[in-house]
Parts: C-alpha cells; sequence; structure tokens
C-alpha cells in the first residue's frame, strides 16, 4: 500500500486476517467483485456452449467436447440433460453469483463507505460472515455440476412440478440459494444501519450521491423480497427429501407412472413466492447500475445531475412499486382478469420512474462539455440500452401481448438488454471509474476503448436477433433452438449470428482482463482525485488505508456542484469547506441545479 | 479505528446500529413469516378438505407451550430491566429463567412430535401436517437460536459486562427484541394451527 503512512496505526495483521478473512469493507468489496467476477465468467463459458448447440444442433464440439464426458456429451454431442443444466446454471450464477454479487456486494461494499465518509460498515464482522456465505453458496453451486443426474435442470425459476421431481442437483441449488439468500440478508442489514447511521456530518439525505440511495434502495428489496424465497425454497426442500407436496397437485403423472404423493399442493405457489423476489430482484440488478451511471455521467459532463431529487423521488417510488408488480410473470398461469388487470396496471406504474431516472440522466449530457474517457463510454452505452431493455418489457406487461409473447426469445432478449448491455456495461463503467480508488492506478484508456467499442457491437448482436425470433414464436430452453420447428425456419439463421457475437464477446473480454492485471502494476499512478470529482470518496487516499480517512471527512453541499459559478476550477467537492459555508447537520441541504 | 454510534445513539436517528440492525432483521423476519403463513391460507383456500386442526394436534400442549413463551418473555424483560438497575445476580436470576422456560418450550415441542410420529402422522402424510410440521420446526429452530444467544449472554458473554456495561445491557436488549418476536411468531402459530 503506497499510502500507507497516512493510515491509522494499527497493529500489523498476518495475510489472513488482512486479505482473507478481513473485516475490511473495502479488502469485503475487492473479494466480492472478484469472486463476481470469476462467476460471471463461468456463467458466459456455459453459455457459450450452450450457443455451439444452438448454432449447430447435434454437432460434435470441436476440440474441447470430448472433455465434458459421456454423460454430459457423448462423442462432443451434447445432451438436452446437459443443455438443460448449462441452461438453468447460467440464469443461476449470472443473477445470484455475478451480478448481485458485483453490484451490490461489490461496488457497494467498497464506495459506499467511502462516499458517505465511514470509516467502515456498521457491522464489520457481520460484512466477513455474509462474503463467506456467498462464497460457500457459489461453491455449493459449482458443486452441483459433480452430483450423479448434475446440476439444476429445470430452469433458473426452478419451477415445480419439475423441479420437485428433479435430479439431486436441484437439492443442492437449493441449499446453495439458501447461503445466498443468507448473504444477501446479513449485507442488506449491513448497508441500511450503514448509511443512517455512519453518514459523514453534514451529509444529509439530500446531499447522498445517488449511488448511496441506489443503494440504500437496493437493500431494502433484497431485505424484504429474500425471505419469501427462503420460505418457499423450505417448502421445496421439504417436497424434496421429506416427501411433502406444497408444490405437487393431487393426481401427477409423470412418464405415464402416478407420482407417489399426498398432492394437493399448488404449484403457482412457488410462482408466486419465486417471483415475489425475483421481480425486485430486476431492480436489484439495475438500481446500482443506475447509480454508478449517475455518479460517471455527473463528472464526465462536468454538470449537477439534472432533477436529482426526482430521480431520488423515483427511485423510492420505484422500490416499493417493485414489490406489487410481480405476477406479470405470471399471466398465462390462468389467473382471473381482475388480478391480471391489477398487475399489468401496476407493471405499467412501473414503468414511470424508471423513464423519469432515465430521462433525467440523458438531459444531463445536454449541453455538457463532455469528456469521452472509458467509464463515460460504458455509462453513456448504457442509457439506450438500457432503454431498449424497458421499452421492449412494455409488450410483455400487458396481458393480452404477453400470451404472445411469453416464453418466446423476445423475453429472453428483453431480459438481457436490461442486464447485460444494461447493467453489464454500467459495472464495467463503475470498474474503470473507481480502480484508481482501489489500486492508486489508472485502467489503460487504449485497452479500454479496445474492450469497450467491440463489446457494445457484440452485444447488440447477441441480443437483437432474440427480439426478432422471439417475434417470430421461437420459444426459449429448446434446446435445439427451433431447428425443428417449421415457424422457427425463416429466423433460424439468426442462432449462427448470435452464436457468432457471443464467442466474438468473450474474445473482447481479453482486452478488459489483461488491462485489469497489467494496470495493477503497470498503470498510470494517480492523484487522490484522477477525475477531479466531487463526492467524499475521492478526498480518501488511494488506495484508502484501513479506517478510510485521514482526518473524519464533512459535507458541506450536494454531491455535484460541477462548474459552479464564480468557483475557479470546474468542479467544487462535497468535502472542501468552501467561502462562508458551514456543515450542516440534521436538516436537508439544498442542491443547486 | 471505532466505528461510531455501537453503543451510543447517534442524535439525529436516536438510535445505535444494532437497534437499527435488529429491527432490519426483524423486517426480513417477519416478510419470512408472512410468506409461510401466506402460503398456509392459499393451500387451504385450494384445498378441497381440511382437517379440525383440534382433533389432530393436541391443544392443551400448546396452551401450555403458549403460557411457556409469554412467561419467558416476561422474565426476558426482568432480566434486562435488572441490568438497568445494575442488579447483576437478578438478572443472572431471569435470564436463567428466561433459558430453562425456553428449554421447556422444546422438550414439550419434542414430545407433541413423538406422539405425532407415534399416531403416523407424518410430514408426508397431508398438506395440513406438512404445514404443521414446517412452521413450527422452523419456530422451534429460532427458539433454538434464541436459547443459544440468551446462554451466551447469561455464561460466556456476561464478562463484557465488567469492561461495558452499557454494551452489555444493549446485547440483552437486542436479544429480547428477537425473543419476543419468536413468541409473537408462536402466538400467530398456535391459533391458526391448532385451532382455526
Amino acid at each position: 500500500m503506497a499510502d500507507s503512512a497516512h493510515g491509522t496505526h494499527h497493529a500489523e495483521m498476518s495475510f489472513w486476517r488482512r486479505y482473507v478473512f478481513s473485516t475490511d469493507h473495502k479488502v469485503i468489496g475487492i473479494q466480492y467483485s472478484i469472486t463476481a467476477l470469476v462467476f460471471l465468467f463461468f456463467g458466459f463459458s456455459l453459455m457459450l456452449l450452450m450457443r455451439w448447440q444452438l448454432a449447430y444442433p447435434d454437432q460434435p464440439l470441436p476440440i474441447i467436447g470430448g472433455l465434458f464426458g459421456e454423460l454430459r456429451m457423448p462423442g462432443g454431442v451434447m445432451l438436452p440433460d446437459f443443455y438443460n443444466q448449462l441452461g438453468a446454471m447460467h440464469g443461476t450464477i449470472m443473477v445470484f453469483l455475478g451480478v448481485v454479487p458485483l453490484a451490490v456486494g461489490g461496488f457497494g461494499n467498497f464506495v459506499v463507505p467511502l462516499q458517505i465518509g465511514a470509516p467502515d460498515m456498521a457491522f464489520p464482522r457481520l460484512n466477513m460472515a455474509s462474503y463467506w456465505a456467498l462464497f460457500l453458496g457459489g461453491v455449493t453451486m459449482f458443486a452441483s455440476f459433480f452430483v450423479p443426474g448434475g446440476a439444476a435442470q429445470s430452469g433458473w425459476t426452478s419451477y415445480p412440478p419439475l423441479s420437485d421431481i428433479a435430479p439431486m442437483g436441484q437439492t443442492i441449488w437449493l441449499v446453495g440459494m439458501l447461503f445466498l439468500i443468507v448473504s444477501s440478508l446479513l449485507g442488506a442489514i449491513n448497508f441500511i444501519t450503514t448509511i443512517l447511521q455512519l453518514r459523514a456530518p453534514g451529509l444529509t439525505f439530500m446531499r447522498f450521491p445517488f449511488f448511496v440511495w441506489a443503494q440504500f434502495v437496493t437493500a431494502f428489496l433484497l431485505l424484504l423480497g429474500f425471505p419469501p424465497l427462503q420460505a418457499a425454497g423450505i417448502f421445496q426442500l421439504m417436497d424434496r427429501l421429506a416427501g411433502t407436496s406444497f408444490f405437487l397437485p393431487s393426481g401427477l403423472v409423470v412418464s405415464g407412472q402416478p407420482i407417489a404423493a399426498t398432492g394437493g399442493g399448488s404449484p403457482i405457489l412457488w410462482q408466486h413466492l419465486f417471483w415475489f423476489l425475483a421481480h425486485p430482484e430486476v431492480y436489484v440488478l439495475i438500481l446500482p447500475a443506475m447509480g454508478i451511471v449517475a455518479e460517471v455521467v455527473a463528472n464526465n459532463t462536468r454538470k449537477p445531475l439534472w432533477g436529482y431529487k426526482s430521480m431520488v423521488y423515483s427511485l423510492l417510488f420505484l422500490g416499493f412499486m417493485s414489490f406489487i408488480v410481480w405476477a406479470h410473470h405470471m399471466f398465462i398461469t390462468g389467473m382471473g382478469t381482475a388480478m391480471s388487470s391489477f398487475f399489468q396496471t401496476t407493471t405499467m406504474i412501473i414503468s414511470i420512474p424508471s423513464v423519469i431516472i432515465l430521462s433525467c440522466l440523458i438531459i444531463s449530457l445536454w449541453g455538457g462539455s463532455i469528456r469521452f474517457n472509458t467509464p463515460m463510454l460504458f455509462a453513456l452505452a448504457f442509457l439506450p440500452m438500457f432503454g431498449i431493455g424497458g421499452l421492449t418489457g412494455l409488450p410483455l406487461g400487458l396481458a393480452t401481448a404477453d400470451i404472445h409473447l411469453h416464453d418466446t426469445y423476445y423475453v429472453i432478449g428483453h431480459f438481457h438488454y436490461v442486464v447485460a448491455p444494461g447493467t453489464i456495461l454500467a459495472l464495467f463503467a463503475g470498474i474503470y471509474y473507481w480502480y484508481p480508488k482501489a489500486t492508486g492506478r489508472k485502467m489503460s484508456e487504449f485497452l479500454g476503448k479496445l474492450h469497450f467499442w467491440p463489446s457494445f457491437i457484440f452485444m447488440n448482436g447477441v441480443f437483437l436477433p432474440m427480439l426478432i425470433q422471439g417475434l417470430h414464436g421461437v420459444q426459449r430452453r429448446l434446446y435445439d433452438g427451433g431447428a425443428a420447428y417449421a415457424h422457427a425456419q425463416p429466423v433460424l439463421h439468426l442462432n449462427k449470428i448470435m452464436s457468432y457475437s457471443a464467442w466474438g464477446l468473450a474474445l473482447t473480454q481479453v482486452f478488459f482482463i489483461v488491462n485489469f492485471f497489467w494496470s495493477l502494476r503497470k498503470g498510470e499512478k494517480t492523484s487522490d482525485n484522477p477525475w477531479e470529482a466531487t463526492t467524499i470518496e475521492w478526498s480518501a487516499p488511494s488506495p484508502p488505508p484501513h479506517g478510510n480517512f485521514v482526518s473524519m471527512p464533512q459535507a458541506y453541499r450536494g454531491p455535484y456542484e460541477y462548474s459552479v459559478p464564480g468557483h475557479p476550477t470546474d468542479f467544487l467537492p462535497q468535502f472542501s469547506p468552501g467561502a462562508g459555508e458551514k456543515a450542516k447537520t440534521g436538516q436537508a441541504g439544498k442542491t443547486s441545479h | 479505528m471505532e466505528i461510531p454510534y455501537t453503543v451510543s445513539e447517534r442524535p439525529d436517528t436516536g438510535l445505535n446500529n444494532v437497534k437499527i440492525g435488529i429491527w432490519l432483521f426483524l423486517a426480513s423476519e417477519i416478510m419470512l413469516f408472512g410468506a409461510l403463513f401466506a402460503s398456509y391460507i392459499l393451500l387451504r383456500v385450494g384445498a378441497t378438505k381440511w382437517p379440525d386442526g383440534s382433533s389432530i394436534l393436541s391443544v392443551p400442549m400448546a396452551f401450555t407451550n403458549t403460557m411457556v413463551l409469554i412467561s419467558s418473555s416476561v422474565t426476558m424483560v426482568m432480566a434486562w430491566a435488572s441490568l438497568m438497575e445494575k442488579k447483576l445476580g437478578r438478572y443472572r436470576l431471569f435470564m436463567g429463567l428466561t433459558i430453562v422456560l425456553g428449554l421447556a418450550f422444546l422438550v414439550i415441542k419434542f414430545f407433541e412430535y413423538r406422539a405425532k410420529f407415534h399416531h403416523g402422522l407424518h410430514p408426508s402424510t397431508s398438506t395440513f401436517m406438512a404445514l404443521y410440521f414446517t412452521l413450527t420446526g422452523l419456530h422451534a429452530a429460532h427458539v433454538a437460536g434464541g436459547i443459544g444467544i440468551n446462554a451466551y449472554l447469561w455464561g460466556p458473554g456476561l464478562k463484557l459486562w465488567e469492561r461495558a456495561p452499557q454494551q452489555f445491557t444493549n446485547r440483552v436488549e437486542t436479544a429480547g427484541l428477537f425473543w419476543h418476536f419468536v413468541d409473537l411468531v408462536w402466538i400467530f402459530l398456535f391459533p391458526v394451527l391448532y385451532l382455526l
């Protein structure tokens, strides 16, 4: 650590306490980030295998096809069961072990305490426990590939009755999910307490950087959304292990054999409990990304965010509404028209705050002297990509249109536009933006741009054709990509385009990986505030020592005081005392727009 | 490096970190048991026939258990109040009673379960029995967890009292909030499963 001389004095800790079982939020944040990036890459690799099968159904996979064994890919040809495992685990890993740990565990842990001027999280040991719960969950999920019958294969949604009667991998999946739920709950409690209690003097709620607000609302979604899934997971475990029939209806017949169970259960119950979490989970995936984009956009337009307050209120409203839209995933379960009307109405309403936030971010660009550095490129790409993701969701939220589109590739395209070119691009923006704070060095701009442009193009190459295929009625989860269906024939050639784009996207990530490690040693050394930003994390040394700040920071003004008229530089940091201004405590500060 | 407001209260929120933490945890617990009760309602509404709980389950045993848990909540408050009055002996007595009452609840529960198994009633017998075992089982796990925390605060955790009495009192208060919650869940479970 280059700046350890700045740090508060503390006893030298062993390697294990310092880097492995650390209670320092920055180390834990980095542990989360690395773990999540590894899992993102692993989950992506599963998809690369699937894309081979979809582009070249039932043809042997060259070179590496033989490595997967006779149970999965005899002679290099993928079995449908293995395809299903890859699909279920791709979804599970990307959502619960990739994006959420990176967006919340990684960025939230590293950035939030720094941005609010706190020495650490409120409960450091709980923080460590939450990381290790995630790690155990990850190991469990990974191990499930090697149990008899393979990993979970009933989709990432694990719908019963299929999941109730699936092989053992499903049980392991449930145990893994329980670990991940515990991890998220501990993290959520910690984030909310930290943000409420450990804010620096003068940092009133309306002076929060938007990223802090985003994490605050996200933590509530995790806190209140996950327990119902936990209940559902326990029910499913009981069904699988204790012979109960919570999700098994009476008279179920599988492959001509009646299932030996008492019945009387409801498969729909699982769907309600699952989507009660999994819909807010979508906002868990997107809100931190919006927070990152807001930080990067304000910093690189050198302007205050346009409509900061309306963004904050939209965020709160969105968080609340996200709990009463879940059944729009279930329009074709046969629910009554009154129910579908209710859920389609709330779904239309929830699009309003998202549109407000996105519009505010786009209007923030207006009249700015924009710096097109790598973080900004990723953040700018987020705006239209998330826009496509959001707008393609509207037809799915309308019960009538959903009858046609449900379970087609259109859904996959829509969701991935939100999460892949949306959230993941924003997460990359965040990595490039805060890398100097974590390491004291900048990542290479050249490699960053080499990473950005092909990623941007290939992502659209992967996901745009999905929307077209879906409109043609091609179903998701077909292991031959629709080759056996007459109505899929006109759009079948798109499978190859998507697969080549996916493999291209994988190759492009090499630039990122090289950049990430190369810059650790060789990157350009930076000052504590290389982007000339205004929020409090940039007042800490880079990298921040244990305890973060040399002296207790204070907030004197709102978070985005860029280009203030009459100020000598184009940024007026939140943490520097200005002429004649005093830190306010206990009352809302004013932000200028 | 000190984390602020671990013991004292932050002036503008009026709370210390632990108090916020436990209330948030209880909020998530409400969502957990809320989902369990909601599932009970959904499954019961969808069932063609539903047994009368009191004809299968033992109301006297459950009533005794209700009294045991309510008493333990009272002794828990007394334990905390004794600490506020700095009477350590009384604290040990009341916390000890709380632990004993918690254990009594589990013992009665054990005999209840054993009687059910003896009569051939298992989780796989019917949806009602499945709900009974899952809901009371999860609740019993919470009771066991609460006993563990209380036992720690009665025994080894007491060392903190010498160094930081206020922090220790806060811990007992926090454990008490959890214990009252577990009690409250039972007060809902009892009529829902045994009486309705």
